[in-house]
């Protein structure tokens, strides 16, 4: 059977590892390597490196720290944060990301999506999307720029519907961030994940708002996600992975158990 | 021992060198055919569409070459699928050292690709699996399979069942990425460096 995906997210910023509360005054967690390393020992399925200044700043991630990544771990990684070019993707590749995530450059540039997909495979592109509830309007709107507070805005786009379009254009893999509850640490949101679900033809990650064990089951059990990711729960050590992966296999939830 | 890693102009070689480095090994990337030819073990590696890397592989002029090796040959992902006779995606004849063909994945509804860590079952004698314990866990991703045959070695199910592993004579293949796989991956592909004469004699 197809494992759950437990999925710790590291937030990059000069070459250190930090992390922020709903995107805000971002703290440094560590440094990149020795956490990396840390999480695929204890048994995080995959990793996920966000620039997460790179798309606001319009510059391309510094990529020398991926090759040093992908020398220690021997789990897959995807390297997101200002990829806009079929170059900027090579590179990151050849350095031995398995997988490039792309957010705010497919929103300006849609056709980037099919571009990348032509050049790599659907297997190595996965689109990022940052999705805000509106209970004024009770939408799902999809935001853009949101590694940084001054330059994050609202996109045309309602949540479901720039959903279908990037399938449409070949992605291999959704990463849905629930901005609302991101950071916060009170649970996924379950609603919106499960409505993605329901129209997501290609492996969807939860992201946004995992702060306790329970979270991740209720996500899996309840919104039947391919993969969770989230950061401050591993990072401050709430939740060992370890622990995690063996309370979901008790629960009956399908899980890569290490060691 | 000599370890060679085909440059097929994929992205993504260096995943694949890190881990036999890793191992104790110093592989050389090249797409030269001699170089290949003398190899004592020859990985080929495979990331994109059947179609793009034989074109590729084509325009090396390496078809014969790979075709024609006698030693320990392992494909990995999409280089598993260019060991059989044909894929369809792009409807393109591969190397043709395994006759079996490449179909799409038949999920049974689940999302595609298959992407994520799934289950190994060992079908006959596989030396590649030396030493591994249930449940094997690798890392797959991939939206096309070679259907369960005579020549699958180890075999996983999503939706349908398909072959994990390939295997005729001196020719070994695996769908999944054992670069990418951790403590199983790494023992795969240090068994594949210990694979001796009699385990790869027709």
């Amino acid at each position: 059977m197809l494992a759950k995906r437990i999925i710790p997210c590291l937030d990059v910023r000069d070459e250190q590892v930090v992390k922020g509360v709903q995107f805000r005054n971002h703290e440094i967690i560590g440094e990149i390597e020795p956490l990396a390393a840390r999480y695929a020992a204890e048994g995080a399925d995959e990793l996920v490196f966000y620039d997460i200044t790179a798309s606001s700043d319009a510059r391309v991630v510094d990529k020398s720290w991926v090759e040093r990544i992908a020398r220690v771990i021997d789990i897959p990684f995807t390297v997101a944060g200002g990829i806009s070019s079929v170059e900027q993707a090579q590179t990151i590749l050849a350095m031995g990301a398995d997988k490039i995530s792309v957010n705010s450059p497919a929103l300006r540039d849609p056709d980037l999506i099919n571009r990348l997909v032509d050049e790599f495979g659907q297997q190595c592109v996965v689109i990022g999307i940052d999705s805000f509830y509106d209970a004024a309007t009770d939408r799902y709107l999809v935001y853009q720029f949101t590694g940084d507070e001054s330059k994050s805005q609202q996109t045309r786009w309602r949540t479901a519907d720039w959903l279908k379009e990037v399938v449409a254009r070949g992605a291999g893999e959704i990463v849905l961030n629930c901005m609302n509850q991101d950071g916060v640490r009170n649970g996924y949101d379950i609603e919106q994940l499960r409505a993605m679900r329901a129209i997501c033809p290609v492996p969807l990650i939860a992201s946004g708002g995992a702060g306790a064990a329970a979270h991740f089951a209720d996500v899996f059990l309840q919104a039947d996600v391919d993969g969770a990711l989230a950061a401050s729960v591993f990072h401050k050590q709430i939740v060992p992975i370890a622990d995690l992966k063996r309370a979901l296999q008790q629960q009956q939830i399908t899980m890569r158990i290490t060691g | 021992m000599s370890l060679v890693i085909v440059d097929t102009s994929c992205a993504n070689l260096s995943s694949v060198k890190f881990a036999f480095e890793r191992l104790g090994y110093q592989p050389e990337v090249t797409a030269d055919a001699a170089r290949i030819q003398a190899a004592d073990k020859v990985i080929l590696p495979g990331v994109g569409t059947a179609k793009a890397a034989m074109r590729n592989l084509q325009a090396l002029e390496l078809v014969p070459t790979l075709r024609a090796l006698q030693q320990p040959v392992l494909g990995i992902c999409l280089g598993m699928q260019l060991l059989t006779s044909w894929s369809a995606e792009g409807d393109v004849d591969c190397l043709n050292v395994i006759p079996a063909r490449t179909v799409p994945l038949d999920s049974q509804g689940q999302p595609l690709p298959h992407m994520g860590w799934n289950t190994l079952t060992a079908v006959g004698d596989n030396p590649l699996l030396g030493g591994i314990a249930a449940p094997a866990y690798c890392y797959f991703v991939h939206s096309y399979a070679v259907a369960v045959d005579d020549y699958t070695s180890a075999s996983t199910t999503y939706g349908q069942t398909f072959a994990a592993m390939i295997r005729r004579d001196n020719f070994f293949g695996a769908q999944f990425h054992p670069e990418r796989s951790g403590a199983i991956g790494a023992q795969i592909l240090k068994n594949f460096m210990e694979l001796s004469d009699a385990d790869t004699r027709a």
